[in-house]
């Protein structure tokens, strides 16, 4: 178990295309960090440089107390588990989690042990003696992951290990995995490009963006107060609305007749991007903001409204007891949960 | 499940037809002619043929040259089939990590392909030429008196390496195209359980081109006992008298040379048994160990 710390660690590839900017962050011991962003975005890239799949083009990569950068994959003491699982298909289960130990010089008994553990930890006993290719692709996942844990590694690596699944098994082995995870301590790193993933498992959340990072923060950090119109529109299904708003002395204006009943912040221009999360949207008020409702989707637990609010595209998220219909109809926006972006660069105000 | 078929018996039988008919006249025919024969003693001008029973095969169980023959068969078939399997391995793995200009060193690798056997017998005549041959120089530079068509070893290892230098492209060719399919996840896995390249390469790499390699075992059985003819004879200049041949060259020395139709046909028959008896041993014992993914 270790803490791992990236300093300005930086990709380029001979091209000259800039995968990963000069990235700094510092992962405590025992925390499960999520890289998420779309793909392209730049987080496997890291995730490979950080088990040395990849060259680091500059600055330096240290677990634990030494910097890794010029340590071969097998000599930095992690463990990863690939998006395909990645198994030995010619080798049995027990073999493929024990391969590992086998090539740092453990005893036979030891390795026995220690696979007969994983197994039992993973529900994986009766399938020991089997092939990968006669195991399903929850129970391969499985074996992945005791893959890593018999090597008792100092960071656990993910590369979106659930996506191959579907999303029943997803959902359960996202459970499987933290509860793994927190139960074994070990530092972990994990990718996805789900961000239901990122802001169920994590304890912080990395959000990439072409190559460069976002925001680094808890899941409720990042969902309360997303750095940017970036952050605020990838994390949260729906995403933020964001409404472009002209500050017309004091007050925000979407166009000729819709005001919002918004303080407009200090300091701004003419111009500003205003952040609602569809859920802090409420239906029914005085009639001072109307939301033309086009669509009602039926999500079971709730309901979505898609439409146009003051010429601009919209959506609030009302509970399954509540009546939804479309037409025009008015609303209540969250004085209290208000976001604001720099028109311009996008950044948080 | 609905069971796809015909409706006629007459059908099918008119569409494999074709097929059966080339296999009956250009397989069956001459083999159960060569099993006929092989019990007769031909006049070697034509004049008629007496049986003979056994007598062709106890002559050749019998008969030292014969022996000398299938043993220099099996050493030949083992070093070509050795050598140009595990040199196309090694190019091809190092073809593998390429990675600039990999597709005209592939090329490059691959040219050889293209050359028929009595041309690359040819080419070997000329490398080995007495004279002024680059290889005969080589090994004359090294201390062996290196003569090719007058000396035993000379002739037979001349025949081994035009005969590995003709076979390596295909096995290149196939051992690539083997590496390329195994995932590289499975690689990058192997490269944070394994700090050795080596160990690596037997326990991971090697046994998933295991499929191919043993397809490729026995293509170049065959090709070493078979298809190296024209080779062996452009290098031994017709005399096979005082220089090595193959099993296959002696069936037709002693048939069309010697008008031996007789004994000629028994090692035919011989050769079949042969082949018959390996293919059976590679599929039912080899292959049940391999592995496919």
């Amino acid at each position: 178990m270790a803490q791992v710390t990236l300093d300005r660690v930086r990709k380029t590839y001979p091209n000259g295309f800039e995968a990963v900017q000069p990235c700094s962050v510092k992962i405590p011991d025992g925390e499960l960090v999520v890289l998420v962003g779309p793909s392209g975005c730049g987080k496997s890239t890291l995730l490979r440089m950080i088990a040395g799949l990849e060259d680091i083009t500059d600055g330096a990569l240290s677990i634990g107390t030494d910097v890794v950068n010029d340590k071969d994959p097998a000599d930095r003491n992690i463990a990863m588990v690939f998006q395909n699982y990645a198994l030995y298909p010619h080798m049995s289960v027990a073999k493929n989690m024990g391969y590992g130990l086998k090539n740092r010089g453990a005893s036979k008994a030891e390795i026995d042990a220690k696979v007969q553990e994983a197994a039992r930890i993973l529900n994986l006993g009766d399938y020991l003696d089997r092939r990968p290719s006669q195991l399903s692709g929850g129970q391969r996942q499985r074996v992945a992951m005791g893959r890593a844990i018999v090597r008792d590694p100092e960071l656990f690596l993910f590369d979106e290990p659930l996506s191959n699944l579907d999303a029943k098994l997803r959902n359960q082995m996202r459970i499987e995995i933290r509860a793994l995870q927190q139960r074994l301590g070990v530092t972990s790193v994990y990718v996805t490009h789900d961000q239901v993933e990122a802001m169920t498992m994590a304890d912080r959340i990395i959000v990439l963006n072409a190559g460069r990072v976002e925001q680094i923060g808890t899941p409720t950090e990042i969902y309360e107060y997303p750095a940017s119109t970036f952050v605020a529109g990838f994390m949260g299904a729906p995403p933020m609305n964001l409404l472009t708003a002209q500050i017309f002395e004091g007050a925000l204006k979407l166009n000729e007749d819709t005001v919002l009943p918004i303080t407009a912040p200090a300091g701004m221009g003419h111009k500003v991007l205003v952040g609602l999360r569809p859920e802090d949207v409420r239906l029914g008020g005085d009639g001072s903001v109307l939301f033309n409702v086009e669509i009602v989707e039926e999500l079971g637990a709730n309901r979505l409204l898609h439409g146009k609010l003051g010429g601009q595209d919209f959506s609030l998220s009302v509970g399954k007891d509540e009546a939804a219909r479309t037409g025009v109809q008015p609303i209540t926006l969250p004085v209290a949960r208000v976001h604001f972006f720099d028109p311009d660069r996008g950044t948080r105000i | 499940m609905k069971r796809a078929g015909f409706t006629t018996v007459w059908l099918p039988i008119a569409l494999l037809l074709p097929q059966l008919m080339i296999i009956a006249i250009f397989f069956y025919w001459p083999a159960a002619w060569a099993v006929q024969s092989s019990f007769y003693l031909q006049d070697p001008f034509g004049f008629g043929s007496t049986f003979v029973g056994v007598e062709n095969y106890t002559d050749l169980m019998t008969n030292t040259e014969y022996g000398k023959v299938a043993r220099f068969t099996l050493i030949y078939t083992a070093l070509v089939t050795f050598f140009s399997l595990s040199i196309a391995l090694l190019l091809a793995v190092k073809a593998d990590k390429v990675i600039k200009g990999a597709k005209s060193y592939r090329t490059l690798l691959m040219w050889v392909y293209a050359i028929a056997p009595p041309v690359a017998g040819f080419l070997g005549l000329m490398f080995f030429d007495q004279r002024n041959g680059p290889m005969t120089e080589m090994f004359q530079t090294l201390g062996w008196d290196f003569r090719l068509g007058a000396d035993y070893n000379s002739t037979a290892t001349a025949m081994v390496i035009v005969a590995v230098w003709k076979q390596i492209p295909v096995n290149f060719i196939f051992f690539l195209s083997g590496l390329q399919s195994i995932p590289k996840s499975v690689r990058e896995a192997a490269l944070i359980d394994n700090r050795s390249a080596s160990g690596r390469f037997w326990d991971v790499t090697f046994p998933l081109l295991a499929p191919t390699a043993f397809f490729l075992l026995i293509i170049n059985i065959t090709y070493a006992l078979f298809d190296t003819f024209g080779i062996i004879d452009t290098l031994v200049r017709s005399e096979p008298g005082n220089n090595p041949v193959t099993l296959v060259y002696k069936v037709f020395v002693d048939g069309f040379r010697g008008n031996d139709l007789g004994g000629s046909s028994a090692q035919s028959v011989i050769l079949m048994v042969l082949v018959l008896l390996l293919t059976v041993f590679q599929f039912r014992l080899i292959e049940r160990r391999i592995h496919y993914t």
